[in-house]
């Protein structure tokens, strides 16, 4: 069979699942990220410790064991799976829901701890000044902290946005490997790999590194350009 | 205009504890690095809160710990200059001078444009700070202060990142334009220079500690402090106990004192300028002076430093009265004339 034949024939649901849970959750975790990166900027040092740690856990963590303590926060046994799936008519486990909570909480440290280091590496006298100059925090939020910001958090939006792209372990412990409806291009190389079907399993795996080099590369480009010259070591 | 600073704070190394109260425009405060200055000015600008105390501008209270007033820097109409400017990178000259206004877009544009006037800053609109000189940056950052029209400017050793010689034109730059402004003017600085010339009343501060508030003139003239005549310059500095009303024990120099005017009963320190000492050519000792031993000297373009061992003493000869060394070799002894001669506590 050549290879013409075969993409012909292939079912490219999992594309279409991937880059759209990738790109919620990237969206959620964008949010969430700077927000949570903002909120520990201004925190006490122990505070920020406690948070940071928490925050961070997710990426340090087995994926398979963030599954595992989602399942046990979603599951429609427990508390909170009950009240969403009687109460709201949400269904977490085994759905595409599924997919973006699993994606988001396994790639938001990458979007908070970049949010972070983008805040930190700002002059605080910067956002002094703006303070004496009568600048409401609002106002000092959106113009003066966030353009500052912008190359770190374009950054870690792209790693972001990869990780959760790819992301395996807690999504097949709480979305599951339905084909057509959770079965991420993560899921399905596992899948047609257990079968030995090589040929497909490369085709996603060539895909999803193509997908995540040019992510990168096309944010590279566009950040260059702002930043008027790159620096050269 | 009128100021009371009254405030208090527990800092790794150090209490710092402040209190002084004037009427004066022109408000220096000397201290070495680290030692609670910017900590005072950031205090008053609402950027750093105090443990406790009381801040006043012109009867308006800022930060009263008792009352629970700790107004937001925001609305303490207070200008305050950085070290480096804090000009925001990303924001255009005229950006950054509207950064802080308010009212409809005719009226920020024209706040902003008879800024740009005042500070020759015209045809540089569109610039970025990275694009501007040190002095140009200096005026968009007082542009940008003053367009807000503060009651209060602070300044934050301004200077301190600066090489000599733009430090000087800056600093007559500064003056000229800080000249028809009518608010306080608080300026910070390690620098003595800076703040002699600049600043009638000075607050001399040592590792958080008010040593003395008062006329700059007059601190200059007479310290009283062992640390004031420190801060303002005064070389050559030893322990000194008072034996009676008119002499005074110098260990370190091996010399006692003889003085007409009465010795204070505080007395701890003996204090003479590098500049003061009066040579003498003489075998034996003269009252009042200290054997020089030449240990070293430097040469500086206008003068000659001259450092002697036991004692420990350093002389400055202006190249202008040098001749007389020329002539007549290196003196004996150094005389102290006793109207140079600071006593200290």
């Amino acid at each position: 069979m050549n290879l013409v034949a075969i993409l012909k024939e292939l079912d490219y649901s999992p594309l279409y699942i991937s880059l759209k849970t990738g790109v919620v959750a990237t969206i959620l975790s964008f949010f969430l990220g700077i927000f949570a990166a903002k909120r520990s900027m201004s925190a006490g040092k122990r505070m920020r410790a406690v948070l940071d740690g928490i925050l961070t856990l997710p990426m340090v963590l087995p994926p398979t064991a963030a599954g595992f303590f989602l399942l046990l926060l979603f599951s429609r046994r427990r508390p909170v799976g009950m009240f969403l799936y009687e109460k709201l008519d949400i269904k977490i486990v085994q759905s595409w829901a599924g997919c973006v909570i699993a994606a988001t909480v396994i790639a938001f440290p990458l979007m908070y701890r970049n949010a972070r280091a983008a805040f930190e590496q700002i002059d605080p006298n910067l956002i002094y000044a703006a303070r004496t100059l009568g600048m409401s925090e609002t106002k000092i939020f959106w113009q003066v902290i966030l353009p500052l910001a912008r190359p770190g958090l374009l950054g870690g939006t792209i790693l972001t946005f990869a990780r959760a792209m790819g992301e395996y372990g807690a999504t097949s412990m709480l979305a599951g490997n339905i084909p057509g409806k959770t079965a991420t291009i993560a899921q399905r190389i596992a899948m047609v790999i257990q079968d030995g079907d090589f040929v497909t399993a490369g085709i996603w795996a060539f895909s999803v590194a193509l997908i995540a080099f040019l992510a990168i590369f096309l944010m590279n480009l566009v950040t260059d350009r702002k930043a008027k010259r790159g620096r050269r070591w | 205009m009128s100021i009371t600073c009254r405030i208090k704070r527990d800092l790794p190394d150090f209490s710092l504890e402040i209190s002084f109260s004037t009427e004066k425009k022109r408000i220096g405060i000397l201290g070495a690095s680290g030692s609670g200055k910017s900590m005072t000015l950031k205090s008053i600008a609402g950027i750093e809160t105090p443990d406790e105390g009381q801040i006043t501008v012109d009867g308006q209270v800022l930060f009263d710990k008792e009352k629970k007033i700790n107004e937001k820097p925001q609305r303490r109409n207070v200008g305050y200059v950085f070290q480096n400017y804090a000009l925001f990178p990303h924001m255009s000259v005229e950006q950054n001078i509207a950064a802080g206004l308010r009212g409809t877009k005719e009226q920020k544009a024209r706040r902003v444009r008879e800024q740009l006037s005042r500070f020759r800053l015209e045809g540089f609109e569109a610039r970025f700070p990275e694009e501007l000189s040190g002095g140009q940056q200096q005026r968009v950052a007082l542009a940008r202060i003053m367009a807000y029209e503060p009651q209060m400017i602070l300044l934050d050793e301004p200077f301190a990142a600066l090489d000599a010689f733009l430090r000087d034109r800056l600093l007559q730059e500064l003056m000229e334009t800080l000249g028809d402004y009518d608010g306080t003017v608080i300026f910070v600085s390690h620098n003595r220079d800076e703040l002699y010339r600049f600043s009638e009343e000075l607050l001399i501060i040592d590792e958080g500690k008010q040593i003395r508030f008062g006329d700059t003139r007059e601190l200059f003239l007479h310290p009283k402090e062992m640390e004031t005549a420190r801060l303002t310059g005064c070389k050559n500095i030893a322990p000194a106990k008072r034996l009676d009303e008119h002499h005074v024990a110098v260990p370190d120099w091996d010399l006692t004192l003889l003085l007409k005017k009465e010795v204070p009963p505080d007395l701890h320190y003996i204090g003479i300028r590098a500049h003061m000492f009066e040579p003498v050519w003489e075998s034996a000792q003269p009252e009042n002076a200290v054997a020089f031993h030449l240990s070293d000297v430097a040469e500086y373009p206008f003068e000659y430093k001259y450092y002697s061992h036991s004692p420990d003493i350093c002389w400055y000869v202006q190249k202008s009265s040098y001749q007389q060394i020329e002539e007549r070799g290196l003196p004996n002894f150094l005389r102290l004339p006793e109207e140079e001669i600071l006593l200290l506590r």
